[in-house]
This record gives structure tokens, sequence and C-alpha cells, in this order.
């Protein structure tokens, strides 16, 4: 294919054009992603989620010019939503990130979530994959401003940043389960404003609440220690300050992604890491073709008619789902 | 499954910051179902096209109320060709004396649309130039 060529040749138009073909779907999505999956693997791919106005897009803007200051280069994917009733999405990440215009080290791409709940799009890994295998060094991937519970970056990043800012919530919303429990490292941004400490310190109190951190996690006197690499191995995420709008504490960051992508390396967590994605990958695939499978199995009107029993509440999905079921055995087999 | 969604890039170049006319036309392309990828104001020619590129855009919409059209669209849309993207669809709107209008489609502009248009022309006219381009490219 010509297009994986020219991707693989450093043609920023190719590669435009490979993005929305994954995007698209379908048999020349698949055929071109068959080409470029070995070429990838190379790139740190870093997430970037938080809730809407906490300054991602901003921070990406930022953290992106300091690896350029290091001659490293950028792919961003910046996500936002599309809308459940029309289909259509406002992509306005961009505006925030300006200041990366014009330079070749860098490539931007707005993606919309196409019906993906997760805080990214379906396609998300399969871009992020693009990227890679066109050179990218570092792709930051900036998810939908998230509420609690999307977590989809983790599983297609290896560090994972999340972005909180000054009086967004107290200690008790820092130890609800979900977003917070991702984080490799945590940003307070815009903590030029008041309150920026207070949340800090809620965040690592938080960590101190873990029950599974050793006493290796405290130091004398029950006061912290430090953050990162652990004896024990795991790894305490840093909360740092930043002002995304100014540059401040963004070096500091960048820093700590490199550290964090240096154990993850070092420790085997990579190996570890890329082994559970390929499995979360490949099942996501396989339930998306088996029931594409499935369905071409089953007449329109049976399904119709199941789901009116559903409704009217005569049957009850699960025992739908069985009677359903036995049709996969009548698609062509391995 | 292929699904195809057009997608456009809204951008305002030149130095003029009024944006209300930006986003509201955004708005409108949004609710008719397409991704729309919004850049903000004072953009320069190059940014634009770069933008437009990186997003693999269907159609570029600029905004332009300062009246220096005569001097941004030609110079876009010749950045555009530059890159290879000639058949990207480019429309205007904004603040644009008739007279001009003969010029601007001669340098590439397709769509030229002055205040008081509805949104809803300017959907209907997107959709019918890119549902022709789809049909050339298949033939």
């Amino acid at each position: 294919m010509e297009l994986i060529k020219d991707i693989l040749a450093g043609n920023r138009r190719a590669l435009a054009r490979g993005i929305s073909q994954v995007e698209n779907g379908g048999a020349d999505a698949r055929a071109l992603l068959a080409g470029l999956y070995p070429h990838s693997g190379r790139a740190h791919v870093v997430g970037v989620t938080g809730a809407p106005g906490t300054g991602k897009s901003t921070l990406v803007n930022a953290l992106a010019r300091t690896y350029r200051a290091r001659g490293v280069s950028v792919g961003i994917v910046a996500v936002d939503p599309t809308s459940p009733f029309t289909g259509g999405a406002l992509l306005g990440d961009r505006v925030r990130m300006r200041d990366l215009a014009g330079d070749p080290g860098i490539f931007i791409r707005s993606m919309a979530t196409r019906g993906s709940l997760g805080g990214l799009a379906r396609t998300t890994g399969d871009v992020i994959t693009v990227l890679d295998a066109a050179g990218y060094q570092r792709i930051l991937v900036e998810t939908v401003g998230v509420g609690q519970a999307e977590v989809d970056i983790a599983g297609a990043a290896h560090t994972t940043i999340v972005v909180e800012v000054p009086g967004m919530g107290d200690e008790v919303q820092a130890i609800k389960a979900g977003v917070l429990e991702i984080a490799d490292l945590f940003a307070v941004n815009k903590a030029d404003r008041e309150g920026a400490d207070h949340t800090a310190m809620a965040l690592r109190m938080m960590q101190g609440l873990d029950p599974n951190a050793g006493h290796h996690r405290r130091g004398p006197g029950g006061k912290h220690g430090e953050p990162g690499l652990q004896s024990d191995g795991s790894w305490l995420p840093p909360v740092l300050k930043t002002v995304a709008s100014q540059g401040e504490g963004v070096e500091a960051l960048r820093d700590w992604v490199e550290i964090h992508a240096g154990m993850l390396r070092d420790s085997g967590e990579l190996a570890r890491r890329e082994t559970a994605r390929a499995a979360v990958t490949l099942a996501s695939i396989l339930r998306d073709q088996l029931l594409a499978a499935l369905l071409a199995q089953i007449p329109d009107r049976i399904l119709l008619e199941l789901i009116d029993e559903i409704a009217r509440r005569d049957l009850d999905p699960y025992s739908a789902a069985e009677k359903l079921m036995p049709a996969l055995a009548g698609s062509p087999s391995l | 499954m292929a699904e195809r969604k057009i997608r456009v890039l809204v951008a305002k170049p030149g130095l003029d910051g009024h944006d209300r006319g930006a986003k509201v036309v955004a708005r409108a392309l949004r609710d008719a179902g397409m991704e729309v990828i919004y850049t903000g104001i004072r953009q320069t020619p190059e940014m634009i096209v770069e933008a437009a590129l990186q997003e693999d855009v269907d159609v570029v919409g600029l905004s332009i109320l300062s009246g220096a059209h005569m001097a941004l669209c030609p110079r876009i849309t010749e950045l555009l060709r530059a890159q290879g993207l000639d058949d990207v669809l480019v429309v205007v709107g904004g603040i644009i004396p008739d007279d001009d209008v003969p010029a601007l489609q001669k340098a590439g502009v397709q769509g030229v649309f002055g205040p008081g248009t509805s949104t809803h022309d300017i959907v209907q006219f997107i959709r019918e130039r890119i549902s022709e381009r789809e049909m050339l490219r298949a033939a």
C-alpha cells in the first residue's frame, strides 16, 4: 500500500489521510494498521485527563513545548465529545495549542468520540499506533473532560497525568474510586490560584490512606515519603503544581514523565502493561466482530420481536441473549 | 463499518477579534452532524493550512470581518494548493462586498456568505458540494 510507505517516510499529508482512514474503519483501515503495526511500539504515550476546564489543552501545549526544546518530536491526539443527538462535534482543543504552529516536529490531530463513553474514541488506540509508526517519539493524548469514571486512557497510555485544579472538591472527592486511581502523576494546574496547596495536600493525604502502601511510604513521624519509585517497587505518584499558561512547573512535569517512563522500562512493568493492553485490544476487537457476525446471522424481524418482548417485560434481556447465541455456531469457523 | 463524517475547519484569519459569527456557524455545522475543528482568532494563512492538512478536513470555513479578504483568501487557497489540498472546499463568511465575489471565486473560494445568510443555507451548500465531490471521486 502506497499510503503505508508514505507515512513511514514522514509524509504529513499521508499521515493525516491514514488517521482518517483508521477513524472511519473498514477493510482499508485494517490493511493500513496491519502494515503499520510492526513499525509501532517505539513512542512513549502520555495520557492527560481531568475534568472540563482544568486546563488539559493548555498543559498539553506547554508540555509539548518543553519536549520540543529538547528536540523530541511530539504527536498530539486531542479528543472531544460527539453530540449523542446530532452525531456532530465541536473540536476546540487547537485553540489552546497555537504556540505549536509551524513546527514540523509536532503533529496535532483532533478526534471526536463518535459514541464512545470512556473518555476516548474507539479508534484512539489505532490513531496512536499510526502516529507511533510515523516516528513521533512522544504521543500526548488529551481525553475529553472527564467526570469520575472515564478511565480508558489508562489502558491506552503508558503514563497517565490526572489534572486537578484548586477548589474542585475536598478530601472526600479525593478518595473516590475512578479517575484519581489511574494517575501515575498528578498535576495541580492553575496553581497560582488560591487553594492550590490545599488541593495538593488533599491528594497526598489520599495517597497516605492507601492501606496497601507500606511503612516505607511514610517518613519519620508518619510524614509522607518521597514520591516516585518506592523500595518495594511500587510507584507513588508525585503531586506537582503547574501554571500551564505560564509554563510554570511544566519542565518538572516533563522530567517526571521521563522518570516514570524509565521506571516502566527498567522494572519490566512496560512489558506487562503492553501485554495487558494487547489482551484488552484483542478482546474489544473480538467483541465488535463477534457482535457483527452474530447479528449477520439473525434476521432483523426476529431481533425486533425479541426487543419488543424485552420492552414489554415478557422476556428478560439475559434470556433473550441466550436465545440468540446459538446463531453464532452458524458462522464460519477458523 | 465505514463511517464518513464531514470534517470542517473553522478559522478566523487576520487581526479582527470578532468571532461570534464564526462560533455561530461552527455550532450550526456541529448540529448538522459535522465534525468542526475550531481554531480561534488571529490565525495566519500558514497556520490555517497546516491545521487543514493535519486534520484532513473536507472544508475550510473562513470568517473575515476586517476587509482583508482580498489579501487573505487568495493566499490561503494558494497555500492549500501548494500542499496538494486542492480538493478542499473553501468558503468564506463575513463582510464581503458583492464586487469582490467574482475575484474570490476565481481565486478558488467556492462559497461566499454575507451578513444575513441563514446557517441552513451554509449547511446545505457544504453538503451538496461534498456529495458532488464524493461522486466524482467514486466515478
